[in-house]
């Protein structure tokens, strides 16, 4: 059934109590930095990954907790997955008529590990910041109020309407011996009821935003969220950005030079 | 063999592209191409929804994720479930739907971490941008060909819903092979190939749900009588237009071998292929690679403008409004 598990996890350690627009801030350099990584940067790759295991171990997550999560980006290996049969290169090994370079199979690998250790800090910063935080913190990185607004009010409403979408969900498994195995009609039968719910949802969201909008009005909306005033950077803060920038330019050269 | 290993998945999850698998230069392009599109869509919907915006489109986002989490049995332990660009982009109009779309997928990578944060730019005009505005012209334009009724209200919807999968896995394919993360050859094969059945689910449950909303409030969809006269040639012509370049690319859905090679000589991507595009320094690029990469760059622009502005203009001309 539906899980909108809340991916924040309670906590009073120092990552935990930075701000975060510094967070978010060091999470999009992590990323950049490591897309920016050419391949085989074995030992970047490296330090990388011993850097998310440090941050999760201090925010008091434990060593394994990003490493636990991070499998989501996994099938996507696929995209790539040819990659050494068809760079061309030195030979590897050869499956049946296909032979695999050895640049193609470093290559592969490569993205795997980027694409692992960009998945593991994007949960770090989901793990120690509350969601209305990270939110917040967007606002500060200029994205546009009216974005801001329609992001939080979604994820306000997530939890409304996914239990409306249980709810649905349950009557149809209730209705229906085997709503998981092929039962019960064609693929298009099983689509339209499948379609019919999502109607239902969708006139239920509209009707609900026009209550919603008309609720607000009454109180003295007038097309603007005010938030309160950012609190002030700190010194903690300061230094955590630092840190991370000095860190990622340390990993970016040494992947230049060795 | 490559299709078959990708049916187990499911057809949206292909399309979130997480980090690691597009070059730095190829993702901050689609940053660059989502920020700018985000803009207008944020000043055109201002226009037509006022401090409407906020509320309605809110409630929507959290109404699309939710719809994802409705899924559809294929059959083998598998289901497929809505991705709602189209769906989003017939009801509110293309303009609230690419804003539905980016509130949704943004909050996918950072909350779940579906989907990369520095592919999000991608990730937005693929899932949200391409298929609102596929879907939203193939809507329109098989309605003024089929009439204005509810029969064709469905078909245009369903055929809307199926485009609007292939544009936005087409696209991806290209970004992948842009990156040289697989070539060309392969990529778009396969990702054509296997959002060809998956698409069906999306026109299926996009049917099912237009079915559902025509009947209980046929006014959303201006359905019969009460909905204004309008001009059909822009539709006509926007729709024809999307037709002709997913034809286009079926060529390159081709399984033979030969068609497949020429086409990526053509392109340039078997040049693409042979080194990493990705590099820490510009100036470590052979120049014959770096041309491949920006000729592919300025491609995959291309065809998104092209989608886009084509249902953009033929829009304008019928001055659609979202009357929720």
């Amino acid at each position: 059934m539906l899980s909108f598990k809340e991916q924040y996890q309670r906590g009073s350690s120092y990552v935990h109590r930075l701000d975060p627009r510094i967070k978010l801030g060091c999470m999009l350099l992590f990323v950049l930095s490591v897309s920016l990584l050419p391949t085989a940067a074995w030992l970047s790759y490296g330090l990388l990954f011993v850097s998310t295991l440090f941050i999760a171990y201090h925010a008091g997550l434990g060593w394994g907790y990003a490493l636990r999560r991070s499998f989501v980006a996994l099938p996507f290996v696929l995209a790539a997955i040819f990659l050494p049969f068809t760079l061309p290169g030195q030979p590897l090994f050869s499956l049946g008529p296909f032979t695999a370079s050895l640049e193609g199979t470093l290559r592969l690998a490569s993205i795997v590990l980027k694409s692992w250790i960009s998945v593991q800090i994007a949960i770090l910063l989901a793990a120690t910041t509350p969601f209305p935080d990270v939110i917040w913190a967007l606002r500060a990185l200029r994205v546009p109020a009216t974005l801001v607004g329609i992001i939080s009010f979604m994820y306000r409403y997530i939890a409304v309407l996914g239990d409306e979408a249980s709810r649905l969900i349950r009557a149809r498994s209730a209705r229906a011996a085997h709503s998981d195995r092929r039962s019960g009609g064609s693929l298009l039968w099983r689509g339209r009821v499948a379609g019919g719910m999502v109607g239902n949802l969708g006139l239920r969201a509209f009707e609900r935003s026009e209550r919603i909008y008309a609720a607000m009005v009454a109180r003295g909306f007038t097309g603007e969220i005010r938030t309160l005033a950012p609190p002030h950077i700190g010194a903690s803060d300061r230094d955590a950005l630092i840190g991370m920038i000095t860190f990622l330019a340390a990993v970016l050269l040494l992947a230049l030079f060795v | 063999m490559f299709s078959g290993l990708l049916s187990v998945l499911t057809a949206p999850e292909l399309l979130h592209i997480p980090d690691g698998f597009l070059s730095t230069p190829v993702a901050l392009v689609g940053w660059l191409l989502a920020i700018i599109l985000i803009g207008v869509a944020l000043y055109q919907t201002r226009g037509q929804l006022g401090e409407k915006q906020i509320p309605l489109m809110g409630v929507v986002a959290a109404f699309i994720f939710a719809a994802q989490a409705i899924n559809v049995p294929i059959g083998g332990g598998t289901s497929g479930h809505l991705l709602g660009g189209a769906l989003a982009a017939i009801i509110l109009g293309p303009w609230a739907a690419v804003l539905v779309m980016t509130a949704v997928i943004s909050v996918q990578a950072l909350l779940f971490q579906d989907g990369g944060v520095l592919v999000l730019g991608w990730n937005i005009i693929n899932m949200g941008i391409l298929t609102a505005f596929t879907g939203f012209a193939i809507y329109n334009a098989l309605k003024s060909i089929l009439g204005n009724t509810r029969t064709a209200v469905l078909v245009a919807g369903g055929v809307g819903g199926w485009l609007s999968m292939m544009v936005g896995a087409a696209a991806t394919a290209v970004e992948i092979a842009l990156s040289g993360t697989s070539p060309l050859a392969i990529a778009l094969p396969s990702m054509l190939s296997v959002h060809a059945v998956l698409g069906l689910i999306e026109a299926f449950i996009t049917v099912g749900a237009l079915a559902f909303i025509s009947a209980a409030r046929p006014d959303l969809l201006e359905i019969g009588a009460h909905a204004p006269a309008r001009s059909s040639a822009g539709w006509v012509a926007g729709g024809l237009g999307i037709a002709l370049v997913v034809a286009a690319l079926s060529p390159l859905a081709s399984p033979d071998p030969d068609g497949l090679e020429r086409v990526a000589e053509d392109v340039g991507f078997l040049d693409t292929a042979l080194e990493p595009a990705y590099n820490l320094l510009p100036d470590y690029t052979i120049p014959g690679i770096e041309n491949g990469v920006v000729s592919g760059i300025i491609a995959v622009m291309l065809g998104t403008v092209i989608v886009f502005g084509l249902s953009y203009f033929v829009g304008r001309l019928l001055g659609r409004r979202v009357q929720v």
